[in-house]
């Protein structure tokens, strides 16, 4: 990897910087949202549905109004009777924020009770009484897409069944003609699970609507607090001045805080009415049963390959689980976020992808749980198919990788579904990975403990990630062009303030974007002070997730930085006395190029910029850029990963996991390695344990941290981190985003891991979770 | 997650936790660790109107080996256990595996005895060991043997106004060996199958006693009877071991849920039997 170009004390791209945002988080000071206290503060609570598809024939809130310290109870009625029974989603369905007709999902939203303490709201909940009407639950898209099937969704006008939507992309003549010319069609169907981001805190708001002036201050728990000012102002009705969104501390968000959920919506509503501020914080069992689950993808892909174990094409069939409404966190002309990424790291001609998704009477959600848009069940599809591919044809899975990828001068790379991918060095990646984890010698000790009786597998992914979203001409949200911007002050000690459109909920921004300040103007990190969140102080973006921080605003903070590096060299230029292009730049000074004597220091410069300017030259230091990304970023890695599976149990180890990124310029390598550490875990998760799953009348199993699955560090396997560095050459620094590359990758290369251990068996598949129970099974099996 | 209103007495004695259990009546509840209770509390699975903290009360915290017994006093927390130097066995082996490190230190011995979760540790490893439950009510102490006092899932035959003080546990003379083996989908996570093995030999290497009980599989802990007398009076040997293995799995009734099927979890019953056995038989031989 490419060498820092600036001293340690600057502290620019390279350097691996403690993170400032530590110290106060550690050391408890943090100020995550439930610590914020505001005088007359109000607390709600929220009446959930028990049942998972019901009609509400009506409800008694007397004995809850009566209750001493209760002042409202809220119902869908009286939100209908402010038109906001029902708001819309970013995928373009709409959502009810209080039932008023029936209940589509368990945890749906049935009442709010507004209370002087949480206590009393909680025990006023149970005395709201709710008539329910059993209907006949659907709790899979198989089910709920059958012939006569109950209508989940009959409010909405011309919906006749239950599909969600239908999408399809790549070229289906030319796909049917590989498949056509394939010697062996290899086929893989598997469930990519319903999972949870399961973010450590909840989701929350504090909503504080003036009475008298309008303004309304909102502190909430968003990735997105621009984005959610401007949806608020055009769902409530609020003029987009009188709203002010603080995202404050966030502990983690992982996609789980882009949606905007029907408590948001009812707590604003409750104090523009009340007239007080209302705080409302989910507990652990309703962020888990109500908010943004992700996956839960039916998936059947094809590949078509020659018998040399070239890949000709590939088809893919998938169908999405809903839940009751289409609320997808996603760039509005794909229909299943960016799941047509699905061709991989491979170079072949032909591709078609068939996506409908179903409406069930489970959780709505479907965000990019650490993911760009369904990325990572794309991911996942096709390195467990290469995989396949490689037993059916007879050769190692690592070789059959060599022989498909996309060459290093292939780049920029049109896939068969229109990305273009804009660098990478495949091969050397996975050839790195394989030398480190001694790969020959592991083939050798698996054939060996088979001849014993045990079970060793080898397990490689392969991914690349489209990251970044990302350019105008193709990527909005909800008609938000995904653009995103970077402010930056200098003040005159050479102090600076950098303001975002993005929003740190762990990443680290607070450390890295000021890095790349000092890269480009020298002025040290510590001395940049980094502000996000706040709607009032910050200038306009669409957040952070999509890994697309570092691509859009860590692009916006560099071109801002050159843009005031470009003004201080005319300054220079003016104190030196100098040609303003003889004026060169570099760690912080400024000098005369050929008379290295003849130099300012950007602190100089800075002072200048208020006190000593050239005739006609504006005073100040600073500006703002809105940045527009040429295109996607697209991030890849190599992972293997290496388990023993107890043929008795099925219970699985992980031996080994060596994974390498290539994420391009690493702008704080420790903060990269803390991110892919973060994501191999959560994908380790995954694979091993974690899912949210239904019983047949929709009861969610997986409400709660005993069921509901995160590992410990006592179950999390070492990892092994590696890096190569090929630059993104349309990014300003050449750095690529990694936030989430671990979790899209890394799922794969378990799975693979396990099923290599029980090739030889014949097994291809076994869903994630890969729980003992399943593996013993496709043993038993198989024998 | 906010708990129903409730009423707190602090207790200095065991005569006052007593006393303040009798007069609270139904809605009443010692707290000592508070690992099931809170939780259910929170999610207002439990609602008491009377919490009976005995956290304060001096002379229950003692782990200690006494005229061939161990004790474990009521306010014992799981950590104590871990670190205790007295423990053998089963016992030994279990208290790692009991929870989390979290909850290892504040929840204990004597609550989750009788709590009687059919999922939980310990009454496992009782019913392999043998055990009193010592338990003091408005007339005095009285010792009730592990099997009888567990009564079914959730409920022991505890009286309303008795308090569980402690555990009194025989510790073998001869040769022992013991092991808990414990299958969980992650630290903390209750067992999805474990089994508590005790073995002690006489003087010819021939198994005097046997002990062994599952957990998560049977609606109570499961002592298998069975498998225990198969056991007593043969040499160890791995055949001996499958046998009793195959008792072991017919003795268990697990039903398929989202920790695995049924006919797998029989399976790890039958594979832990195995092994359990062969690790007991061979502290024991050592010992």
């Amino acid at each position: 990897m490419a060498a820092p170009t600036t001293p340690a004390e600057i502290g620019g791209i390279g350097h691996s910087v403690q993170r400032k945002e530590d110290a106060r988080l550690i050391e408890g000071q943090g100020n995550f949202l439930d610590d914020i206290d505001l005088p007359n503060t109000l607390h709600m609570a929220i009446l959930r549905s028990p049942l998972a598809h019901a009609r509400i024939n009506g409800i008694d809130s007397s004995a809850a109004t009566a209750l001493d310290g209760v002042v409202a109870v809220v119902t869908g009625d009286l939100m209908d009777q402010h038109g906001l029974a029902w708001m819309p989603t970013l995928s373009g369905d709409t959502q009810a924020v209080l039932a008023t007709d029936k209940v589509r999902y368990q945890g749906q939203e049935v009442a709010a009770v507004i209370a002087t303490d949480p206590y009393i709201a909680t025990d006023a909940l149970e005395l709201i009484e709710v008539d329910y009407e059993d209907l006949p639950p659907i709790t899979t898209p198989q089910q709920s897409l059958e012939e006569g099937a109950a209508l989940i969704r009959d409010e909405k006008e011309g919906q006749t069944d239950n599909l969600a939507y239908t999408w399809e992309t790549g070229d289906k003549v030319a796909t049917e003609e590989a498949f056509a010319q394939a010697d062996q069609v290899v086929t893989l169907e598997t469930h990519y699970p319903r999972s949870h981001p399961a973010p450590l805190e909840t989701c929350g708001i504090l909503a504080d609507v003036n009475s008298v002036t309008g303004q309304a201050t909102i502190y909430m728990t968003s990735q997105a607090p621009h984005a959610h000012r401007t949806l608020f102002a055009m769902v409530a009705g609020l003029p987009e001045q009188n709203i002010r969104i603080v995202s404050p501390d966030i502990g983690g968000g992982f996609g789980n805080k882009v949606p905007i959920y029907p408590g948001y919506v009812v707590a604003t509503a409750a104090s523009l009415l009340i007239g007080q501020p209302v705080k409302w914080v989910e507990s652990r069992t309703e962020n888990l049963i109500s908010t943004g689950f992700a996956r839960d993808y039916y998936m059947k892909g094809e590949l078509a390959v020659t018998d040399e174990g070239r890949i000709l094409g590939l088809r893919v069939n998938m169908l999405s689980d809903q839940g009751a409404f289409y609320s997808d966190a996603q760039p509005t002309q794909f229909r299943a976020g960016l799941f047509h990424v699905v061709t991989g790291s491979y170079d072949f001609p032909a591709a078609h992808i068939d996506c409908r998704g179903a409406f069930t009477n489970k959780a709505p959600g479907g965000v990019a749980y650490r993911c760009s848009f369904r990325i990572t069940e794309a991911s996942y599809l096709i390195e467990r198919l290469v995989q396949n591919a490689a037993y059916e044809v007879g050769i190692d899975p690592a070789e059959m990788r060599l022989r498909n990828f996309i060459q290093p001068e292939q780049f920029p790379y049109e896939t068969a579904t229109g990305f273009v991918y804009d660098s990478g060095d495949y091969p050397t990646a996975l050839r790195t990975a394989l030398d480190e984890v001694g790969y020959e010698d592991l083939r050798r000790e698996q054939a060996e403990a088979r001849a014993e009786g045990r079970l060793i597998g080898i397990g490689i992914a392969h991914f690349t990630e489209a990251v970044g979203a990302g350019p105008s001409h193709t990527y909005d949200i909800a008609g938000l062009k995904m653009i995103d911007s970077a402010e930056l002050r200098v003040h005159p000690t050479g102090k600076a303030i950098l303001k975002l459109g993005v929003k740190t909920q762990g990443q680290g921004h607070e450390t890295t974007f000021a890095q790349i300040v000092a890269e480009v103007l020298g002025i040290p990190a510590n001395d940049i002070k980094v502000e996000h969140g706040d709607t009032d102080h910050t200038p306009y973006g669409l957040g952070t997730y999509a890994s697309r921080s570092t691509p859009v605003g860590g692009a916006a903070t560099a071109v801002v930085a050159r843009k005031l590096a470009d003004k201080a060299k005319k300054i220079a230029a003016h104190l030196l006395e100098a040609a303003e292009e003889d004026i060169e730049l570099a760690s912080g000074v400024l000098s005369v190029a050929g008379s290295p004597d003849r130099s300012v220091t950007i602190q100089d410069i800075a002072l200048a910029a208020y006190t000593n300017l050239p005739e006609g030259m504006e005073y100040g230091l600073e500006d703002v850029t809105y940045y527009d990304p040429p295109n996607l970023t697209y991030p890849y890695g190599s992972y293997i990963v290496v388990v023993e599976v107890d043929p008795d149990t099925g219970v699985w180890q992980v031996q080994r996991m060596v994974a390498l990124d290539d994420c391009g310029v690493r702008i704080n390598p420790m903060i990269v390695e803390g991110q892919i550490c973060g994501g191999l875990t959560e994908g380790f998760a995954m694979s091993a344990m974690q899912w949210i799953t239904f019983d047949d009348d929709g009861n969610c199993i997986g409400a709660n941290f005993m069921d509901y699955l995160v590992p410990t560090a006592w179950e999390t396997p070492r990892f092994e981190l590696l890096a190569t560095e090929v630059p993104s050459p349309h990014h300003p620094i050449g750095a690529k985003g990694v936030g989430e590359s671990a979790t899209v990758g890394s799922p794969a290369a378990f799975v693979n891991a396990v099923i290599d251990a029980l090739a030889h068996l014949g097994v291809r598949n076994i869903d994630m979770p890969v729980l003992p129970d399943r593996v013993w099974a496709a043993i038993d099996e198989a024998s | 997650m906010f708990p129903s209103r409730f009423d707190l007495v602090v207790a200095q004695t065991v005569g006052e936790a007593v006393e303040a259990r009798a007069d609270a009546g139904e809605g009443g509840r010692f707290l000592a660790g508070g690992q099931s209770l809170i939780p259910m509390m929170k999610m207002r699975v439990a609602f008491p109107d009377t919490l009976i903290d005995i956290n304060r009360i001096a002379g229950l915290d003692a782990i200690e080996r006494d005229n061939g017994h161990l004790h474990v006093g009521a306010l014992v927390r799981h950590a104590d256990v871990v670190a205790s130097g007295v423990t053998f066995g089963a016992i030994a082996s279990a208290a790692p595996w009991v929870a989390d490190p979290l909850v290892r230190n504040r929840g204990t011995m004597c609550g989750s005895v009788a709590h009687c979760d059919p999922e939980g540790d310990w009454n496992s490893v009782l019913l392999a060991t043998g055990a009193d439950v010592v338990a003091h009510g408005p007339n005095g102490e009285r010792a009730i043997p592990i099997a009888d006092f567990i009564d079914g899932a959730f409920t022991s035959t505890l009286g309303e106004d008795e308090l569980v003080v402690g555990l009194r546990i025989p510790v073998p003379s001869g040769r022992s060996g013991g092991a808990y083996l414990k299958l969980e989908r992650k630290v903390g996570d209750y067992a999805t199958v474990a089994v508590a093995f005790h073995l002690e030999l006489d003087d010819s290497g021939a198994i005097s006693g046997a002990g062994l009980a599952l957990t998560s599989v049977n609606p109570i802990n499961n002592k298998v009877g069975d498998a225990e007398a198969l056991l007593v009076g043969q040499q160890p040997s791995a055949e001996l071991f499958a046998e009793a293995a195959e008792l072991a799995a017919a003795a268990a009734e697990p039903r398929d849920d989202v920790r695995g099927t049924a006919a797998w979890k029989r399976q790890v019953v039958r594979t832990y039997t195995k092994r359990g056995l062969a690790a007991a038989a061979q502290q024991a031989e050592g010992s």
